[in-house]
């Protein structure tokens, strides 16, 4: 049995800029933030996080604004380290974390000494593609018009506006609120944790040119399960499943603008869904637009998953919204009061525990992994012994 | 089963304001490439960027309709609808602009390594490479939109004579500064990207530079609402 405490000092050296080394990057490690608004007009694509729920709670368990830079870290396999101390998180998918060979426990922030090492390994089947790492300070590449998200198919933003490569040394902004570790944010209802259910849900308004298809057509869209394929990226998914018949015979329209989670549908009649990635133009009718709220489940759906569409009012998904914000952007973070692995033969649970103000304490359980597959565990209370 | 439905546009009045998600909403003035429904387009945007509404979050004109992203924190669905009905309504009474548009000079090397197609597209219209040229060189193009790519330009006008499809096989890397024309469209690659259209030739003015915007110049040289002109030049020097 292992086992981890959390350190609550101050960040170290909270006037200085500090640095991350790139030792690995895995299949894909992007800088990314909130996206480059503001450049649509000009043919230039927002990009961002592909889960902005996991780069929130990242970065507020450091104390950054909640759309500073991170490293979204796509199936794991990255390795980074820390040049100089820090306070870091890691938030989205679930990947079996150490730092320095202890585990860690996803949404708690952590303290790493100088050259300490933080693997990531890959993820856990079921539970999300896309990890962020958060570091306090926020992570300080060239602001590209007035962003450092990655588009690596317009080579802007990052590094050199491409993906990580091991060696590159990325540096961290200057901690102006000082940043304290062990603080916890309990997600349960993660976007990371709903790949596990046999279809994701995804909720949308209809349109706006929901006209361009038959009333047939909607249905069809509305009452099947579709697939994601995995001609997918942080561009779009492109899905799989019963053809959606247009009402004039034509999936074409004349080119105009389309936003993060417009459902188009080209000639081929099956829907796509366009990501942060994606041109701010196109020319196929879009039959529905993805809810906000329900974006970042999107970003971390693996090929395979299956999908359904529900349609939903503006007015409902706005108060969505505001409740997410409430709850991802408002509350004050639980303090963790410790946290630890628990490792049996081949089973393996990451465990955190909260503390309310007077005193009571909050299990939580990640994951369990026995022989390399997943099991979640639903949060147990926890009773300490006496 | 299919069931019967009219032809696009005979029931729907423009203009209309249609819901884009949680966060935006689509005002279209028409479903038509035509240059009076796209000065519309721009008359609106100028009106609600001279608003200063604190929820507009960023506008993207396009041929025939204007994309307003907004913060629905900030706003809300039924507020934001009525303040674009306004502002419809306030666009329209402004006369589209009499002013002669920004004209971009972009001198262009036509044929040979710059224009590996441009024998393709006169062969394909019956004409000599010069014709072809003296066509392309002769019109301003109106920039309706960009996309695509960063700078990417959508030009109307170009001449029915010298359009020409699509290669069959995409190019890998078509280089910065080409000019191709792909079926009724004539247009060119700010950076250096995978395409499909005939190059006839390519220019050597930067096109988009995101290092300008540091000086609060707008890092395309083409903007939205300008104009076009190819002029031929023997050499890029």
């Amino acid at each position: 049995m292992s086992r981890l405490t959390t350190m609550t000092e101050r960040a170290i050296d909270s006037d200085q800029t500090g640095r991350i080394r790139v030792i690995a990057a895995g299949p894909q490690s992007l800088v990314q933030d909130g996206g480059r608004t503001g450049f649509q007009k000009l043919g230039v694509s927002v990009s961002g996080a592909a889960d902005m729920d996991a780069l929130n709670i990242g970065n507020r368990l450091v104390g950054n604004d909640p759309y500073d830079a991170a490293v979204e870290i796509l199936l794991g396999g990255a390795e980074f380290e820390f040049e100089t101390a820090a306070t870091f998180a890691l938030t989205g998918a679930e990947t079996g974390a150490t730092l320095d060979g202890v585990p860690l426990v996803s949404n708690v922030s952590y303290s790493a000494h100088t050259a300490a090492r933080l693997v990531l390994e890959m993820p856990i089947p079921g539970q999300g593609l896309r990890t962020y790492l958060a570091v306090a300070g926020g992570i300080k590449t060239p602001p590209i018009l007035g962003s450092r998200s990655t588009h690596v198919a317009s080579e802007i933003g990052g590094v050199g506006g491409r993906a990580l490569e091991p060696g590159d040394v990325l540096k961290i902004g200057e901690i102006l609120v000082p940043a304290v570790s062990g603080k916890m944010f309990n997600s349960g209802d993660s976007s990371a944790n709903d790949s596990e259910l046999p279809a994701v849900n995804v909720r949308v308004v209809l349109g706006p040119q929901d006209d361009e298809f038959s009333a047939a057509g909607i249905r069809t869209f509305l009452d099947s399960t579709y697939a994601v394929t995995d001609q997918s990226n942080r561009q779009g998914l492109r899905l799989d499943g019963p053809v959606i018949e247009s009402r004039t015979g034509s999936y074409d329209i004349v080119s105009d603008a389309v936003v993060n989670g417009s459902v188009q549908v080209p000639g081929d009649g099956k829907p796509i869904v366009l990501l942060a990635d994606r041109q701010p133009t196109g020319g196929y009718a879009k039959i529905a637009t993805v809810i906000t709220v329900d974006l970042p489940k999107l970003g971390q759906t693996a090929p395979g998953t299956k999908i359904t569409f529900a349609p939903i009012s503006v007015e409902e998904s706005q108060q969505l919204l505001r409740d997410r914000s409430n709850r991802l952007l408002k509350p004050e973070l639980g303090q963790a009061v410790d946290t630890f692995s628990v490792q049996v033969d081949d089973l393996h649970v990451s465990i955190g525990v909260t503390e309310d103000e007077v005193g009571r304490r909050d299990l939580i359980t990640r994951i369990a992994r026995i022989n390399d597959v997943a099991y979640p565990i639903s949060a147990v209370k926890y009773t300490p012994a006496e | 089963m299919t069931e019967q439905a009219p032809a696009a546009d005979q029931n729907v009045e423009y203009p209309r304001i249609l819901a884009v998600g949680d966060s935006a909403l689509l005002i279209e003035f028409g479903s038509e490439i035509d240059p009076g429904v796209n000065s519309r387009v721009y008359a609106l945007a100028g009106q609600i960027e001279a608003s200063h509404n604190a929820a507009v979050v960023e506008l993207v004109p396009t041929y025939r309709s204007l994309l307003v992203n907004y913060n629905p924190l900030v706003s809300d669905y039924r507020e934001m609808s009525r303040f674009l009905d306004e502002a419809v309504a306030g666009a329209n009474e402004i006369p589209v602009s009499a002013a002669q548009p920004n004209v971009i000079e972009l001198p262009v090397v036509y044929g040979g390594e710059d224009g590996p197609d441009l024998e393709t597209v006169a062969e394909h219209a019956g004409l000599s490479t010069r014709e072809v040229i003296e066509i392309h060189s002769g019109t301003d193009y109106r920039v309706y939109m960009l996309g695509f790519a960063p700078g990417f330009p959508y030009l109307g006008g170009l001449d029915p004579r010298i359009a020409c499809p699509r290669l069959k096989t995409p190019r890998t890397k078509v280089p910065a500064g080409s000019v191709g024309i792909a079926e009724s469209q004539t247009g060119v690659y700010p950076n250096a990207s995978p395409g499909g259209w005939q190059l006839i030739g390519r220019t050597a003015v930067k096109l988009f530079d995101h290092g300008l915007a540091i000086a609060n110049t707008s890092p395309s040289l083409i903007t939205p609402g300008s104009e076009v002109r190819f002029v031929p030049v023997d050499n890029h020097d």
